[in-house]
């Protein structure tokens, strides 16, 4: 025992004050305690992956909603003569970048061929000579837009819907579960196809059916939640001191019910943008001349075998989307999550 | 359990009924009638035409008739090939819809059950790793961009298989494999959760102190308890299945009700897409019935308290 | 007689847990020894180390724990230096364990009959027909009724203190040298607790099990071990037989509990919990961990870590309290009253203690 090396003298042996021992206490109290946000975002901050796709997301929103910065051409603007050219990035002399195609087993510089001057376009030009990469930005934010908007949808109709359902209980529990159980049972993508076609097709069209569809999982998982919070004590407290249920759920539920939430949004929003690709991929969604993701990769596969950067640019921003969105919703379960807690 | 199954056939009864009301007034919204393709028609040519779809009755018989039709399974005729009956159309479609449908379902949930326990099972391992990125892929790229690769890739250009069309086995393959994405990948997702939340719970560590080694606990307790609630997303990935079969059916040039689906939405056939909204409630209500009674039956907790109540 | 009969002997047992925050210090220099047939009970607050204690035992800690020293000898050996493997062989066949919840210790999927059984095709390998033979002996052994129909029961058809006598068939169907009990009673109703107890008692009789009973409730420590060690923040604080530790303590820290105990005699009156909270073993202080909340901590006590003053034979507590140099303390008035109680107690004991080596023998023969 090393400790033993000191000597012991006999003045060690008076008692220790009250006071003394308190301060003995505080003097152990290192790790500050974290709420449990703070806690989450710091074990967050710890999944690399997490954190990547929260740069690529906020870098993709910086660029698609300051596309007007970054835009160096007109996504709509048409231009047959410069149609179908390929990407070229001034100053990189790398085949794929520098507007070179092959063309029956040569290689040539296509901006040259059509007269194209100063003009470049960085990832090329489309079938009507427009440019791709502002076509992709403009793409880019009708997905975050959407992403957004349904995102509000869920907070504003799944979180109350769920909230009311479970804290009210009995009959009206019983009446709102049914309608739940019987949206569920048509398939969602039925349900937004037969609004848009009422409504003709569009960005209000996609908007409404992604509202009418994409709150349904929000509101069973708030629901579920909420019957589990409803019986725990400090809400039959708050109730026994007379509390309003609007203040309970603000005061008590909401906090409690803020990880589900975060988490289930998080799986929301790629729906939603899958959706609207997948709506207007097959022609019944952003209408042209205007751009979206679904559009141009439906376009760009139509040439896929001669110029594929035409569908493989949007096909990937949409994937690098989704993925982002998966990730980051996965880093955010897990960081709520106590059990996964090392 | 027989009241039970009475219960929930009534409710898909009801649920179905309502899909039909709904869809039916929808369609009354909708512009168009059959003779939006046609050219200029007398208007004894247009009473004719009126006529044989029932469209000179007023709403509410309209109504009724479509009611009575759908209850013998008839909705109507096409308006976009315009001597078919949408029912018989659907019929002679939903054959390969449901060969590649089932194939992609199969393929998808075994090999998601196998990538989701192995990333388990070797939880934060680079097995773990290789599982978790997989699933992400295939859950976050479109079914129709990954569809597009497939053909190209695999068809075009290393022909392995058909690029289009319909015949035998060989040309379900790339269709199927598009299809097969998604419950792959929320099959593993689901089965990787489900496991590492099995493998931390109080009986396994039981099963440990019993001194059964890491197979015996995996094989004997950890499977079975973490392989029940899949049953749960098969309706889930059914949705899914049935959604990505539109864009699969139409880039592979699949005979099925996808297909369909998305080209009487682009001509506005509106019989065949409330004919095709029905059958598709329809099967997903049957899908959630089947995985609702396997539940129970597999699961000891659910059947026994079926049986008292 | 003492030493060849111990069946387990943990020495100097240090445990650390590596966390993001640090490493923890969870057991920091454990030693006791456990005799053939007897019941060690050990007693803490929650966060004490107790269930660290005992997985070090089966070989089951967390993966993020780590053997910082000592030895855990059984038989000879050290069960830390063996392999999973060889730890698979012994647990469930030498050394058995019965957990806290009954309500999720079972397979909620498997009948009961297959997963008491299963500890005999594992070790015994038995065929199937004769483990659930031997399984329905032990589920009658246990007290389940009619236990050739429920045989064939999935766990949720028991009641909570049915499951426990399930989980606790399934901790002997193979007559384990050695029984952990993790709090075995502390998820089940006042009532049924008692028939645990009970139970656990009678089978130790009939199998001269040895158990390591472990509770922060001293209250059912009283009738059902022959010693006990108190810990405290991953130390052994004090240790000696049941009636020693009840009405002889010495250590502040039992103190506190016994004061935070119901009797017959407190029946009424409020009962004082230990104030303050457990130190941080990230960080453990360097003197006595109980001196921050200790009344009667002393200035050596900040400083340095006591070491076990012997009391009797059988009895050590780890307090500077017993040194020779320290000023005399009074205890607290409760613990006055159970010294006066151990000092008529002791008289008795000597003729109790004559009478029960006579039965002891009488059973031998
Ligand atoms: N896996 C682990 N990782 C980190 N710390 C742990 C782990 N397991 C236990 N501990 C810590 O070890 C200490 C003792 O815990 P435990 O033995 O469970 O206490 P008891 O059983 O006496 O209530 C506690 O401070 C606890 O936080
Ligand atoms: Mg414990």
């Amino acid at each position: 025992m090393a400790d033993n090396a000191k000597p012991i003298s006999t003045g060690d042996f008076k008692p220790v004050t009250a006071a003394d021992r308190s301060h003995l206490d505080s003097e152990k109290i290192s790790a500050p305690s974290l709420t449990f946000l703070q806690d989450s975002w710091r074990r967050l901050r710890k999944n690399k992956a997490a954190m990547i796709a929260l740069i690529v997301l906020i870098i993709l929103f910086i660029l698609a909603f300051g596309s007007g910065f970054f835009e160096t051409h007109n996504p709509n603007a048409t231009n047959p003569n410069l149609a179908n050219l390929p990407p070229k990035i001034p100053g990189i002399d790398i085949n794929g970048f520098n507007g070179t195609i092959m063309q029956s087993g040569t290689r040539v510089n296509a901006y040259a061929q059509a007269h194209a001057g100063n003009a470049y376009y960085l990832l090329g030009t489309d079938y009507l000579g427009r440019d791709l990469f502002s076509r992709i930005l403009y793409g880019t934010r009708i997905s975050l837009e959407i992403a957004l908007i349904a995102s509000f949808f869920d907070l504003a109709f799944g979180v109350v819907y769920g909230i009311v359902s479970g804290w009210m209980g009995g009959r009206v529990d019983t009446i709102m579960q049914r309608i739940i159980e019987i949206m569920l049972s048509i398939p969602n993508l039925v349900v937004m196809v037969l609004l848009i076609l009422v409504l003709k097709p569009g960005m209000s069209a996609i908007i409404y059916s992604i509202a009418i569809t994409s709150w349904i999982n929000m509101a069973r998982l708030v629901r579920a939640q909420t019957l589990e919070l409803k019986n725990q004590e400090f809400i039959l407290a708050a109730r026994a001191l007379g509390e309003s249920s609007l203040k309970i759920s603000f005061k008590h539920l909401l906090p409690n019910l803020s990880s589900v939430i975060i988490i289930n949004l998080m799986f929301t929003i790629p729906t939603a943008i899958f959706f609207e690709a997948f709506l207007s991929y097959i022609g019944i969604g952003i209408s042209a001349p205007q751009a979206s993701l679904g559009t141009l990769i439906n376009d760009g596969q139509k040439n896929f075998q001669f110029l594929p950067y035409q569908m493989w640019y949007p096909a990937i921003v949409l994937s690098v989307l989704m993925i982002a969105f998966n990730i980051l919703g996965d880093g955010l379960r897990d960081s709520f999550d106590p059990k996964s807690r090392e | 359990m027989v009241k039970y199954l009475g219960k929930r056939i009534f409710y898909i009864i009801l649920t179905l009924f309502i899909v039909s009301t709904i869809t039916f007034f929808l369609m009354k919204f909708m512009p168009g009638t059959p003779l939006t393709n046609q050219a200029k028609l007398t208007p004894s040519q247009i009473h004719q035409i009126y006529k044989q779809y029932g469209l000179d009755k007023p709403v509410w018989q309209q109504y009724l008739v479509y009611l009575a039709g759908v209850v013998h399974g008839n909705f109507g005729v096409s308006f976009q090939f315009s001597n078919q009956a949408v029912s018989y159309l659907i019929g002679s479609r939903m054959g390969p819809s449901l060969i590649i449908g089932g194939q992609g379902m199969i393929v998808g949930v075994l090999l998601g059950l196998v990538l989701g326990s192995l990333g388990a099972v070797k939880a934060n391992t680079w097995i773990d790793t290789t599982s978790t990125i997989v699933s992400i892929l295939l859950v976050s790229i479109p079914s129709f961009v990954l569809a597009v690769l497939l053909q190209y890739y695999l068809g075009l250009k290393l022909r392995w298989f058909p690029i289009a069309d319909w015949g035998g086995f060989i040309y379900t393959v790339l269709p199927t494999m598009a299809l097969a994405a998604s419950p792959l990948a929320e099959t593993a997702r689901f089965m990787r959760t489900e496991m590492v939340d099995v493998l931390s719970s109080d009986y396994i560590e039981l099963a440990k102190a019993k001194g059964l080694g890491k197979v015996g606990i995996i094989y004997h307790h950890a499977l079975r308890n973490s392989l029940i609630p899949i049953i749960t997303i098969i309706g889930p990935l059914t949705v899914n299945i049935m959604t990505g079969s539109m864009v699969v059916e139409n880039i592979f040039s699949v005979p099925g009700i996808g297909e369909q689906f998305v080209k009487s939405v682009l001509t506005n056939d509106y019989p065949t897409i409330m004919g095709l909204t029905i059958v598709y409630c329809a099967m997903l209500c049957v899908v959630l019935l089947i995985t609702d009674i396997l539940y129970g039956l597999i699961d000891p907790r659910i059947r026994l308290s079926g049986q008292s109540n | 007689m003492e030493n060849n009969q111990n069946v387990l002997e943990v020495r100097n047992l240090k445990i650390n847990f590596n966390t993001y925050a640090g490493t923890v210090k969870a057991i920091r220099d454990v030693s006791f020894d456990l005799r053939k047939g007897e019941t060690l009970a050990i007693v803490g607050e929650s966060g004490s180390g107790k269930t660290v204690t005992t997985r070090s035992i089966m070989g089951l800690n967390s993966p993020n724990a780590v053997i910082a020293g000592g030895s855990i000898m059984f038989k000879n050996q050290d069960l830390l230096k063996k392999s999973r493997k060889q730890m698979d062989a012994i647990r469930g066949n030498n050394i058995a364990e019965i957990f806290q919840d009954p309500m999720t210790s079972l397979d909620p999927t498997m009948k009961i009959g297959k997963q008491i059984a299963e500890p005999l095709i594992i070790h015994k390998g038995m065929k199937r027909e004769k483990a659930y033979a031997q399984a329905l002996e032990m589920m009658k052994l246990v007290g389940i009724e009619n236990a050739e129909q429920r045989i064939n029961n999935y766990p949720h058809q028991f009641s909570g203190g049915m499951r426990q006598r399930i989980v606790i068939a399934i901790a002997l169907v193979n007559y384990p040298e050695i029984l952990i009990a993790d709090e075995p009673t502390t998820a089940l109703d006042v009532t049924i607790q008692a028939q645990i107890l009970d139970l656990m008692k009678e089978l130790q009789t009939k199998t001269n099990t040895s158990i390591i009973f472990i509770t922060h409730d001293l209250g059912v420590v009283a009738g059902m071990a022959d010693r006990v060690a108190v810990m405290y923040a991953g130390k052994i604080v004090e240790y000696g037989t049941v009636d020693e530790i009840f009405y002889n303590p010495k250590h502040p820290y039992t103190w506190g509990l016994l004061n935070s105990m119901p009797t017959m005699d407190t029946s009424g009156t409020e009962l004082p919990s230990i104030p303050g909270t457990p130190p941080d073993l990230l960080d453990p202080p360097k003197g006595d961990a109980f001196a921050a909340r200790n009344k009667y901590a002393l200035e050596i006590d900040t400083k340095q870590q006591p070491p076990f003053f012997k009391v009797s034979d059988t009895h050590y507590a780890a307090t500077w309290l017993l040194d020779p140099r320290a000023p005399k303390m009074t205890p607290p008035e409760q613990i006055i009253e159970r010294q006066k109680h151990y000092a008529k107690l002791t008289h008795e004991a000597i003729d109790e203690h004559k009478d029960k080596h006579v039965e002891e023998q009488e059973e031998q023969l």
